[in-house]
């Protein structure tokens, strides 16, 4: 069948030139599709090959100061925020989206408001994620500048996140599953956490990635809520720049455009990294 | 006893469901605790409709902000929707499978790197290249309109490519089977029936933009003052609250908390454009 409809190029020439309107159309598609994939590369091409040769083991220092710009204190630091905000949105996650596809009843209240307020939170910007975080856990809380407050402002943000890839993983789990399970006499509980869970982890992981990638480039939500000090703090009630803050602490202070150059670097490759992983992730969820 | 232990556990899930709930409930009560009342102190109306904001004279007046964001939101539809669109539809209609590997995870590229990167690029790119062409700064709303277009195409791609994708195939059939070609026949049939899901892709683009903070603060110049063209500088509110936050008191802090609230009314109000147009297409 393919072959039978499949056309030649000369004869798809041909087809064009009788109908230029259509030959437009497919020209102003493809040039947009060929804008798209120049600026990604133009983007990332120019920030590995002015990033690269700069950078150099002294980057990744153990100490901050004003002639060695490390970023290992920024990356200790996000690590540390990336765990914490994990330990808070994971559990959180999964729980709501368990509730919403095992146990809530169809046609519950609860859950379309759930929903709803969960898609105001994936639309709320996250500066707005930082002036929260601020009059919440810095003033009110009284927590001041802190990774703690920046972990549980980014663990609102990515909740959404966390929340709607694990529904999507639960409920591609075939209902036969759930069903063998209580045929077999295991309770509601057990069904959920040695059946349904361990086959849904693929996508669940797939989720927390993506959250990574977002807490690992956010900026304007840390600014105000974690602060912008250089070192790694004494404890988690300490003030502490994640590599993005480092990153936009380096370009507003205008010294060090070099360093912003290679932190780019280092943010890319986490980035393609973490994109490289999700996406595997979710493949072995397809393949089942 | 196992029932106890299913029926707490129950309860543990209804209660991890509501922190959504909680968490909305919270963003919404101490922003406007904390932002309504220093708005009344300016007056709502010099506040929203003021043309000048000097803090140091204890003048907060916002609509150049709010005039700036509206800038450069539309800017940035202007030059992501059609290239987004476009490339969707490409993706959806045109592109051979091989290609659409590629093509699929570059997307998910652009929608990965973090703004600030976004911002960088556009410092250490865009504006001498604007310096060199139009002269002045090369930071003004034509290069924020750039940058932010750039950064709305994933949203757009994947939003609008979905809804394609979502046409059934039946249609595109019909209008080859009376004589269209492939080109006319995705363009008037396919994505005519997909104009509800391409919308809600440009919304959700908006919301995208006017909440943008990093990258706009880098190559927008920043002057709060209207801008008078698409070379002039420009100051976003999501601009405004990080500049100023970190030194500002008293009445300062809580106008920027007001600009805060501002931009959240925005936001909601696209949100729930955004669920309306949804619910139509499903």
């Amino acid at each position: 069948m393919e072959y039978i409809n499949k056309h030649t190029l000369s004869q798809k020439i041909r087809g064009y030139r009788n109908k230029p309107f259509s030959f437009v159309l497919f020209l102003i598609v493809g040039l947009a599709a060929v804008t798209t994939m120049l600026i990604l590369l133009s983007l990332v091409g120019y920030i590995l090959v002015k990033g690269i040769p700069n950078l150099n083991t002294g980057l990744f220092a153990w100490e901050y100061n004003s002639e060695n710009v490390s970023m290992m204190p920024a990356i200790i630091n996000t690590l540390t925020i990336t765990v914490m905000a994990l330990l808070l949105a994971i559990p959180l996650g999964i729980g709501s989206a368990i509730y919403l596809v095992e146990y809530a009843k169809r046609g519950n209240k609860l859950v379309s408001i759930v929903r709803i307020t969960a898609e105001t939170l994936s639309g709320i910007p996250s500066i707005v994620y930082g002036l929260f975080g601020f009059l919440l856990f810095v003033i009110y809380m009284g927590w001041g500048f802190s990774l703690l407050a920046g972990s549980f402002t980014l663990a609102i943000m990515i909740l959404p996140l966390v929340m709607r890839t694990t529904e999507e993983a639960l409920m591609s789990v075939p209902d036969t599953y759930r069903e063998g399970s209580f045929g077999l006499g295991a309770g509601k509980l057990r069904t959920v956490f040695r059946i349904v869970l361990p086959s849904a982890v693929p996508g669940i992981l797939a989720g927390v990635i993506l959250g990574i990638g977002r807490i690992m480039g956010e900026t304007a939500a840390l600014i105000y809520t974690a602060g912008t000090v250089t070192g790694v703090p004494q404890d988690v009630l300490g003030s502490g720049r994640t590599l993005s803050v480092h990153m936009y602490a380096l370009l507003s202070e205008g010294l060090y455009t070099e360093q912003a150059h290679t932190t780019a670097v280092i943010l890319l490759v986490i980035v393609v990294g973490i994109n490289a992983l999700s996406s595997a992730c979710a493949k072995r969820l397809a393949k089942g | 006893m196992k029932t106890m232990k299913e029926k707490s556990m129950h309860i543990v899930f209804l209660i991890t469901a509501c922190t959504s709930i909680l968490a909305v409930a919270l963003i919404c009560l101490f922003l406007f605790a904390n932002g309504i009342p220093g708005m009344m102190k300016i007056g709502v109306a010099d506040f929203l409709l003021g043309q000048t904001w000097k803090p140091g004279n204890n003048i907060y007046g916002i609509l150049p902000m709010i005039i700036g964001s509206i800038y450069v939101t539309a800017g940035a539809i202007a030059i992501g929707v059609p290239i987004g669109v476009l490339t969707a539809i490409f993706m959806a209609r045109f592109c051979p499978d091989k290609l659409h590997r590629i093509m699929k995870p570059a997307v998910d590229l652009l929608a990965g790197i973090p703004s600030i990167v976004y911002g960088f690029f556009g410092l250490v790119v865009l504006v001498p290249f604007m310096l060199n062409t139009f002269g002045g700064s090369g930071k003004t709303v034509l290069t924020a309109s750039i940058i932010l277009g750039i950064m709305i195409l994933p949203t757009i791609i994947s939003v609008s490519e979905a809804a394609l994708k979502a046409v059934p195939e039946s249609y595109y059939e019909g209008a080859l089977a009376l004589g269209a070609t492939h080109e006319r026949s995705v363009f008037a049939a396919c994505v005519p029936a997909a104009k509800s899901g391409i919308l809600a892709a440009i919304i959700l683009g908006i919301g995208r933009a006017i909440g943008e903070t990093m990258a706009v603060i880098m190559v927008a110049g920043n002057q709060a003052k209207i801008p008078d063209g698409l070379l002039s500088g420009v100051r976003t509110m999501t601009a405004n609250i990080v500049l100023e936050m970190g030194y500002a008191a008293d009445l300062h802090r809580e106008a920027l908390i007001s600009t805060g609230v501002v931009l959240f009314v925005f936001i909601l109000i696209i949100n729930l454009a955004f669920s309306i147009i949804k619910r139509r297409v499903y």
